[in-house]
């Protein structure tokens, strides 16, 4: 990564010097070690803070809304899976795609912070990654992992290595792919518990809602200029969870409102600091969606229909639910 | 909360009916006409379309106590605005299949296409589903999903 | 301040025998914001009415319920009843108590109760109304007709007849259409070209009939009652006006070998040609891409012997542009390409046929003026096969799955046709089935097989192969179980039928829509079968779905009754429950645009106030056309911000009516 990391720099800097674009947006180090901050750089000195490594996992194609509407081109770093939210943003001409310059990047997975403190790590100084390996300094030494136990979930089941979109792309010479699970396993999981386990899983993880609206900042696909829950004249609105209901209602609604336009970028599920499997919700309706109404991937082309704004006139209809087996 | 027993402590159930203004609503209407009975526990609230109905009223309807949500719109293919229950009835199945995997009680939602002519059909169909809801008893899942401690 | 009056109706016993109609105005008058409730016998009354009215102006009430009979019987009444009284007719809410509460329900205490809580729903409701106001629209009292074929010929002279201009817009140099390259019509037999021809001249003498030939509609805007179009009219080289149709240009013509396209490339027509004898308007049409002088510069001739002097080849493409009040698609249709179909030797054998061409080589103004000669060798066949389904009723990609409808009656014209002109000739038809619904039909496909001896083999052809100046048939007849094989020296192919291929394109700009086989589609199947969904939009022929010449003369009737029905209005006034886009909250993402059945919905750009050192952005945002929403509300569930409602069924009221019922 660390060749990557050079490549994309140069990269940014040529286009600052050439003046193809006044801003880039990429991302910066937070406080910590694993912290790293989307940001914008608006010339090539500012790049000097401009890092790309294991940690920089947020999807940046959300803040292009704002950005892109702002004079100038701005270039923008893509990881693959980043792509398909972009491409979702501009088919829905949330983002003006000519002021951007999109420069798809490597990715061999992102790191997850939560895994490596849960192998009781203290105390971090420092973390390298070295190739398969990811070496945490910490004040009582060292400690090492094998970077496959500790990356993200999304990326066990990545989406693959392939960007649907971008102008330019910066590439590894050898590609690392991650995927060692189907995406849909812990959906399935879940399907195969009885409706009574699988409302007290989905009790236990929704009751820990603290309507942070985390998810909601994050999510690519929630971008309302007003969210219906803040809308007073949706008659839903609530700022909190005044009854034991609303973080049920929030959740379903928010997953029913991006089905179809989701892109599974899982970012929901890694900035929920209660971490609530969000991302469970919005693979079920993929899941169903794949099944019902043929594969179909948000995000993978500016022009196909989404599926819950197209029909065929023989859909399977909804008694399906209802006539499923098992009890209730 | 809406009282849910008999005088003889039998469970009522409330009912919510969405039905389209075109095909079952008037279907409810030839119901009456025709002095075929079905639950007064069931209410119809009438909408354009059955692609009007948002999840978001579902939703509330479990959450102020109802029992049951059905949706009547006209059979696929003769939707007056010709495309509007397909819309429907792709949303309604993506949003039964999820209450389904929160482990909610998928026999407490249901779609039904339901014609103007057929006022017997239209009558059978809520002496179903009331039965159906009765059986299953209070919706206790939906309201309150949170509090451990009342469903314990 | 809300100040709502409920006016609980007996309906003689039929709902006060099963309601406590008295209880139900006492309870609705304890519900906030109630300030009268009374209960009546008979509200739809005259009597009724006058009370309903009185209460309004003494109360100043601000919203009506009325507990009664169904909405769908007299909820009109009731508006009017209340804008009588100076209230605005949309503040008012019709609870259901008679039809889905008194006559269902036996037992009073059960009934009472519904009503109650039918009546604190429809008060939760009318709260929340909004006074709506019709839309009104002008009409520009002219059609514009696309297609010039029997359909759209039909339709225009029945709209001129009605007194309002008309414009047909025909892609081809001349009207008519494909009727004018058929033969003979089943089940009369009477020639097409002496039914046809006077109606193509009536459309061109009719003084409210405009043609615009050779010309196609390139953009149209607006919405009912006032499209506007963009019209090429594509350079013909010969000026309209001056040329007589004299045909001296067309004898002289030295580039001779061109394919005629009016008889399907069966023989040859020169670069300055008139389709046919009868065409209209009869004016000669330069082919660039055949003509000497467009190609090289040199030449002229045409323009030497023109004593008209019409010839212009600088003659440059004119865009015109017109309003209309409604627009009727008559594209029409043509026969599949058989490029695919391999088996049945189409292209390796001149002597295989489709029906179309058939009817051009039996035709007196065809290329073998009208006696029935093989194309490869000119000599008379003897035995002739039909093989029917050709891509109707198929179920791989090749062909279409629906049937073609008119290729059993037709084939059986041709059949009998052949056995009438040529007793020595033998005549085999495979069929799947024979379809012969309609008037007549059954009785003249008897009359092919009983009088004419015409061999009807149940099964389908496997394969043609063209041997020694023959084609051996090989067949299968699944009645007696065997294989059957015939030499035959011609084969007629009963091609299926699809859309023109402008349907596409033409319902892309019409935003009308059109089903996966590119037909387009009803606003109602059964109900509603010559309109589009999109008001304004009619449909005429064969671009709707396969039908023979009398249903396509019919429906473009009807298609004209509603178009006059249209234009005969001077204002359009719109349902107002219609939806409505709440700008500062739409994101433009497009949702509501891709389930809109109707092409209402549109986007603008808008400045908007924001906070922040740039204090405005411009934003993508959705317009709802009202003149054309029918107000179904697909786009207020699509839209994933509420940014769009719907009046009259509003989230807002919706959801209190759901929290009525649940309280």
């Amino acid at each position: 990564m660390q060749e990557i990391f050079g490549l994309i720099k140069e990269k940014a800097e040529k286009l600052f010097a050439d003046g193809s674009v006044n801003r880039v947006l990429g991302w910066k180090k937070g406080e910590t070690e694993y912290d790293r901050i989307p940001s914008v750089f608006e010339s090539a000195e500012e790049l000097e803070e401009f890092v790309y490594d294991g940690f920089c996992a947020a999807n940046l194609s959300k803040y292009l809304i704002r950005e892109s509407r702002e004079d100038g081109k701005i270039a923008v770093l893509l990881k693959p899976c980043d792509s398909y939210s972009f491409n979702q943003l501009v088919k829905e001409h949330r983002i003006k795609r000519d002021n951007i310059y999109a420069i798809g990047i490597d990715c061999d997975g992102k790191l997850d912070i939560d895994k490596i403190k849960a192998a009781g790590v203290k105390a971090i100084q420092s973390i390298e990654e070295n190739g398969s390996e990811v070496i945490v300094h910490t004040l009582y030494g060292d400690k090492k992992f094998n970077r496959q136990d500790v990356l993200l979930e999304r990326c066990l089941c990545c989406k693959g290595k392939d960007h649907v979109s971008g102008d330019e792309f910066i590439l590894a010479q050898n590609r690392v792919d991650t995927t060692v699970k189907d995406r849909f396993e812990d959906v399935r999981k879940l399907e195969a518990m009885t409706p009574d386990e699988r409302f007290e899983f989905w009790r236990s993880e929704l009751s820990k809602c603290i309507r942070c609206n985390a998810c909601r900042n994050v999510c690519p696909a929630c971008n309302c200029i007003k969210c219906v829950f803040d809308n007073e004249d949706s008659g839903v609105a609530a700022k909190a969870n005044v009854d034991t209901f609303e973080e049920n209602m929030f959740h379903i609604i928010r997953a029913f409102h991006v089905a179809g336009r989701c892109t599974d970028c899982g970012e929901c599920s890694r900035v929920c600091p209660q971490h609530i499997p969000l991302h469970l919700l919005n693979r079920k309706f993929i899941k169903d969606i794949d099944e019902l109404y043929g594969e179909f991937k948000a995000g993978a082309d500016t022009e196909t229909k989404g599926p819950l704004t197209d029909y065929r006139t023989g859909d399977a209809e909804p008694s399906l639910i209802s006539d499923r087996g098992g009890s209730n | 909360m809406p009282v849910k027993t008999t005088e003889n402590g039998e469970f009522k159930p409330l009912i919510v009916a969405f039905c389209c203004n075109w095909c079952s609503y008037a279907g409810a209407d030839l119901a009456g006409t025709s002095r075929l009975s079905y639950p007064a526990d069931v209410k119809i609230i009438r909408v354009p379309c059955s692609c009007r109905v948002n999840p978001l009223f579902i939703l509330r309807a479990f959450q102020r106590g109802a029992d049951g949500v059905i949706i009547c719109g006209c059979h696929p293919g003769d939707c007056h605005y010709t495309t509007g229950n397909y819309y429907a009835r792709r949303r309604m199945t993506l949003l039964f299949s999820m209450l389904d995997y929160l482990g909610i009680e998928r026999k407490r939602t249901r779609v039904e296409w339901v014609s103007a002519a057929e006022g017997v059909r239209f009558s059978e169909v809520m002496n179903d589903f009331a039965k159906h809801i009765t059986e299953l008893g209070e919706n206790k899942k939906l309201e309150d999903l949170r509090c451990k401690k009342s469903l314990d | 301040m809300h100040r709502i009056g409920v006016f609980v109706c007996w309906c003689g016993t039929n709902i006060a025998a099963t309601v406590d109609v008295k209880a139900v105005a006492e309870a609705a008058r304890k519900e906030p914001g109630v300030v009268f409730a009374t209960d009546y016998q008979y509200m739809c009354s005259e009597a009724g009415q006058a009370l309903i009215r009185q209460a309004i102006k003494d109360n100043a009430l601000t919203g009506v319920v009325i507990c009664s009979c169904s909405p769908r019987m007299h909820e009109a009444t009731f508006r009017k009843t209340v804008q009588a009284a100076g209230l605005n007719p949309y503040m008012l809410e019709i609870a259901n108590i008679r039809e889905q509460c008194s006559w269902i329900h036996k037992d009073i205490k059960e009934g009472t109760e519904k009503a109650i809580i039918l009546a604190r729903t429809a008060i939760a409701k009318v709260m929340l109304n909004k006074p709506l106001t019709a839309g009104e629209s002008a009409v520009t009292k002219r059609a514009l007709v696309i297609g010039g074929g029997i359909a759209g010929i039909q339709s225009a002279l029945d709209i001129a007849e009605a007194g309002y201009e008309v414009d047909i817009v025909e892609k081809q140099p001349t009207i008519g259409g494909k009727m004018t390259q058929i033969d003979k019509t089943f089940p009369t037999l009477d020639c097409a070209a002496c039914i046809l021809t006077p109606k193509m001249v009536d459309a061109a003498q009719n003084e409210k009939i405009k043609i615009f030939s050779y010309s196609q509609v390139e953009e149209v805007k607006g919405f009912v009652g006032s499209f506007k179009a963009k019209i090429r009219k594509k350079a013909r080289f010969v000026d309209e006006n001056l040329c007589t149709g004299c045909g001296d240009c067309t004898s002289k013509c030295p580039s001779k070998k061109n394919k005629n396209e009016f008889n399907l490339g069966l023989d040859n027509r020169p670069a300055i040609y008139i389709p046919f004898a009868q065409a209209v308007p009869k004016v000669a049409v330069i082919d660039a891409e055949a003509c000497i002088k467009k190609k090289t510069g040199k030449c002229g001739l045409c323009e030497k012997v023109c004593s008209a002097g019409a010839i212009k080849y600088d003659q440059q493409d004119e865009i015109i542009e017109r309003e209309y009040g409604a627009i009727v698609v008559a594209t029409g249709f043509n026969p599949i390409k058989l490029d695919k179909y391999d088996e049945y030797a189409y292209s390796q054998s001149p002597d295989v046929v489709t029906s179309l061409e058939l009817e051009r080589l039996m035709n007196a103004a065809g290329p073998t003026q009208g006696t029935l000669l093989r194309p490869s060798d000119g000599t008379h066949p003897h035995t002739i096969v039909f093989i029917q389904c050709v891509g109707s009723r198929c179920d791989d990609a090749r062909g279409k799955s629906y049937c073609s409808k008119i290729c059993c009656m037709y084939t059986a014209k041709h059949a009998m046709l052949i056995r009438e002109k040529y007793p020595d000739t033998d005549v085999h038809v495979f069929y799947i089935d024979v379809r012969t619904p309609g008037k007549n039909f059954d009785e003249f496909y008897r009359r092919a097989v009983e009088q004419y001896g015409v061999d009807y083999i149940k099964g389908m052809v496997g394969k043609v192969i063209p041997h020694d100046g023959k084609l051996l048939v090989q067949g299968s007849d699944l009645i007696s179980n065997e294989q059957v094989k015939i030499d035959a020296d011609m084969v007629v192919l009963a091609a299926a039928i699809e859309p023109d291929p402008t349907a596409r394109s033409v319902a892309t700009m019409l935003t009308a829509s059109i089903d996966t086989n590119d037909f387009f589609t009803e606003a109602h199947p059964k109900l509603r079968p010559v309109e589009s969904p999109t008001a304004g939009v009619f449909l005429s022929g064969v671009c709707q779905g396969p039908k023979d010449i009398p249903e396509t003369v019919a429906q473009a009737s009807a298609c004209a009754a509603k178009v006059i029905g249209l234009l005969a209005k001077d204002k359009l006034l719109s349902n107002p429950c219609v939806a409505r886009a709440d700008e500062s909250l739409c994101s433009g993402c497009s949702v509501c645009q891709n389930v809109c059945p109707y092409g209402a919905i549109t986007y603008e750009d808008r400045e908007f106030r924001i906070p922040g050192p740039k204090r405005s952005e411009i934003r993508r945002v959705a317009q709802v056309n009202e003149a054309v929403c029918q107000g179904c509300g697909a786009c207020t569930v699509a839209c994933p911000s509420g940014a769009m409602d719907l009046k009259g069924f509003s989230t807002k009221q919706i959801m209190a009516e759901v929290d009525a019922i649940c309280r």
